[in-house]
C-alpha cells in the first residue's frame, strides 16, 4: 500500500500497476499530481486513481477495469461494486496443468481469510484453494463443471471460481498487487 | 493453492538434484523441454512441452517414447539359471518357449510381493529380467543372496547387471515406425516375445514386445552410448513424441496395471492382489517358491480383501481415499487413482472386503469429507491392444 508517502492526497491516491486502464480525465489529474508526489512503484508505467473498495463511494474517479490483488497462495481477487471475484493466477494454472475437476463451495458458504474453500484437480494432483478474504460466497462459476479447462484457458476471465462479499475491506490492503506478485513468483522460482 | 507436486513418489527439490541419478537421456530430456522430477532416486521427466492429457492421448492414437533406463535389467547365466529364477518367483519359467517372457513376482516368506518383473527366457543362454527402479537395491540384494546359496550348493548360476539403456516405444503406430529400422518382420514378434536385432543401424539391441501402457509396444534395450541417437532417430518420425512419468502413470492405470509400492507391496499376497494368474500351474502343485504355503491355500479359501477397479464421476479419487459400503462402513482403501483422459471419468484401484469385489457392486468413496458414489469395475478400464499376431 503506497498511499502514506504523500500526505495531501493520501486518502485518494492508490498507486496501481499497469493492468489498470484509466479514463483520460484521471490520467490528466495524475500528471498534475505527479509533480507533487513522485510515484514510488517504479516499474509501472501507468497509474490511475482507484478508490479502495467500498470505503469512498463519493469519489468520482473509478477504474473501468479493477486491479487484481494476489495472495501468496496464488489466488487473485478483483473487487467491483463491493463484490470480490476470485480465481487463480497464470503461474498457478501453468504449474497445475490441465484442470479436470473443480471442487467449489456452495453459495452462502461463509469464509474467513485463508480458509480452504475448494480444490482444483489435474490428472496428476489436487491443489487446495484458499480464500483471499473474509466474506460470503455469492456465486460459483457453474461453467466449470462442464468445462474445467476454462481455468487454464482463461484464468483471469472466464475461469473465475467464486464471487464473494467483502466483510473486511482492509484485508485487501495486505494483499500483493501485480508488481509485488511478480516479484514474489520470481523469488520462489529460484 | 499449494503448488508443488502432491504425488508422494515425486519430489521437485533443487537440493536433491545434485545427488539424483541420471540416465544417458537426461540432458536430452531437458533440451526437449522435459520437466524433471525425482523418482526412485533418479531425475526423470514427468512431462515435456505438451500437456499431460495431450501426451497421454498421443500414446493411445500414435506412439510415444518413454525413457525407462532407470529400471534394473539383469541377465541370469548358467546351467541352473531356470531353477535359480524359479526359487525366487511364482511363475513356470521352465515352460516358457524360447524368447518368450512373462510377468512374474518376487515373493517373500510371508507370501507378500517383493516386486513385479518381466522374465524372458532367451535362446542365448541367459534369462533377461527387467524389474522396478524403486526396488533395484532390494531386488539385487535378494538375487545376490540366492546366488550365494546356489553357488555354495555347487550350482552353475551367474548374474550380470546390464549397463544398457532402456526405452519404451508404445502406441498403435509403433510397429510401422519401428519396422523402418528393423530387418526382422515385426508381425512375427508377438506380445511377450523378444529378439536381438540392430535397430536403425545400432548393433547390440534387444527388442521385447511388452510395455506398461496397454497399447501395442516394445521396450528396446540399447547400448547407452547410442540411446540418444536412437531416440532422435525415432523422433524424426512425425508419429513419435516423447512422454514422461505423468502419462506413464495415467496410461498404466487405464490399462489396469499395478504400480509396485501403491497397488502391490510386501503386505499384499498375489491372491489378494488378483494376480493368481502369475502363479504357474506346476508351481501351485510343487509349492516351491517363497511364501507358497501361505499363498496357495488362499487360492481356494479366498482372502479377506481383494484388489478391484473403481469408476466414479465428480472429484477424482486418489491413493488413500477410504472406500465405504453403501451403508457407510469402511470396507477398504484406494491404492492409486486418477481422472482417465480417455474415459473422462475417474478410475482407481484399491482393496475392498471380498464380498464387495464383484464387478458392478456399488460402493462409496470419501473425498474431502463428502461421500461420492463409485462402482467396482473390471479392468482394464480402457481396452488393451496387445499384439497377439492375429
Amino acid at each position: 500500500m503506497f498511499s502514506s508517502f504523500c500526505p495531501p492526497v493520501a486518502d485518494v491516491l492508490l498507486f496501481l500497476p499497469s493492468c489498470c486502464r484509466c479514463s483520460p480525465l484521471s490520467a490528466l489529474l495524475l500528471l498534475m499530481l505527479s509533480s507533487f508526489c513522485p510515484p514510488v512503484a517504479a516499474p509501472a508505467s501507468l497509474f490511475c486513481l482507484c478508490p479502495p473498495a467500498a470505503s469512498h463511494p463519493s469519489l468520482i474517479f473509478h477504474c473501468p477495469a479493477a486491479a487484481l490483488k494476489y495472495t501468496d497462495k496464488h489466488e487473485w481477487v478483483r473487487v467491483e461494486d463491493g463484490v470480490g471475484t476470485v480465481g487463480i493466477s497464470k503461474f498457478a494454472q501453468e504449474a497445475l496443468g490441465d484442470v479436470v475437476y473443480c471442487g467449489l463451495p456452495d453459495v452462502g458458504t461463509k469464509l474467513s481469510q485463508s480458509d480452504e474453500f475448494g480444490a482444483l484437480e489435474s490428472v496428476k494432483a489436487a491443489s487446495e484453494l484458499y480464500s483471499p478474504l473474509t466474506g460470503e460466497v455469492t456465486e460459483v462459476n457453474n461453467a466449470l463443471s462442464d468445462n474445467p479447462g476454462l481455468v487454464n484457458k482463461s484464468c483471469y476471465k472466464d475461469g473465475w471460481l467464486i464471487k464473494m462479499t467483502i466483510s473486511v475491506p482492509e484485508e485487501l490492503d495486505a494483499l500483493m498487487d501485480e508488481a509485488a506478485y511478480e516479484r514474489y513468483i520470481r523469488s520462489i522460482e529460484d | 493453492m499449494e503448488l508443488g507436486v502432491k504425488d508422494s513418489k515425486l519430489q521437485n527439490s533443487s537440493e536433491k538434484k545434485a545427488s539424483l541419478k541420471q540416465t544417458p537421456l537426461h540432458d536430452f530430456h531437458r533440451s526437449q523441454g522435459g520437466k524433471m522430477v525425482e523418482f526412485a532416486g533418479w531425475s526423470m521427466p514427468v512431462q515435456y512441452r505438451d500437456s499431460h492429457i495431450t501426451s497421454h492421448l498421443h500414446t493411445r492414437h500414435h506412439c510415444s517414447i518413454f525413457d525407462v533406463s532407470h529400471m534394473l535389467q539383469t541377465k541370469v547365466y548358467g546351467k541352473d539359471r531356470v531353477k535359480f529364477m524359479e526359487s525366487l518367483v511364482v511363475g513356470d519359467i521352465a515352460e516358457l518357449k524360447d524368447n518368450q517372457g512373462t510377468l512374474s513376482l518376487f515373493t517373500n516368506t510371508k507370501g507378500g510381493i517383493m516386486d513385479d518383473l518381466i522374465v524372458t527366457k532367451t535362446d542365448q543362454g541367459y534369462l533377461y529380467v527387467v524389474s522396478n527402479a524403486g526396488c533395484a537395491d532390494k531386488d539385487s540384494a535378494h538375487m545376490q543372496a540366492r546366488l550365494r546359496e546356489f553357488k555354495a550348493a555347487g550350482h552353475d548360476v551367474d548374474l550380470e547387471y546390464l549397463e544398457e539403456s532402456l526405452i519404451a516405444l508404445q502406441g498403435p503406430s509403433m510397429a510401422r515406425v519401428l519396422q523402418e529400422g528393423v530387418g526382422d518382420d515385426l508381425s512375427k514378434l508377438t506380445f511377450m516375445t523378444s529378439v536381438l536385432t540392430p535397430v536403425f543401424g545400432i548393433p547390440g539391441c534387444r527388442v521385447t514386445r511388452c510395455g506398461y501402457t496397454g497399447e501395442d509396444g516394445v521396450e528396446i534395450s540399447v547400448p547407452r552410448d547410442s540411446v540418444v541417437a536412437l531416440t532422435e532417430r525415432l523422433l524424426a518420425n512425425d508419429e513419435v513424441k516423447l512422454a514422461g512419468l505423468g502419462s506413464r502413470d495415467s496410461l498404466r492405470l487405464e490399462a489396469g496395471l499395478c504400480l509396485y509400492g501403491n497397488d502391490i507391496d510386501e503386505t499384499t499376497t498375489p491372491v489378494e492382489a488378483a494376480l493368481v494368474w502369475t502363479i504357474g500351474k506346476r508351481r501351485r502343485q510343487v509349492r516351491d517358491f517363497p511364501g507358497a504355503d501361505i499363498i496357495i491355500p488362499q487360492i481356494k479359501a479366498k482372502t479377506q480383501r481383494k484388489r478391484v477397479g473403481l469408476i466414479s464421476n465428480g472429484p477424482p479419487i486418489r491413493q488413500h481415499t477410504p472406500i465405504l459400503s453403501p451403508e457407510g462402513r469402511v470396507i477398504g482403501e484406494v491404492t492409486s487413482g486418477c481422472p482417465s483422459p480417455c474415459l473422462k471419468q475417474n478410475v482407481a484401484m484399491g482393496y475392498v472386503e471380498t464380498s464387495f469385489s464383484k464387478a458392478g457392486t456399488p460402493v462409496q468413496v470419501e473425498v474431502r469429507k463428502k461421500m461420492v458414489p463409485a462402482v467396482v469395475s473390471k479392468m482394464p478400464f480402457v481396452p488393451t491392444n496387445y499384439y497377439t499376431g492375429h
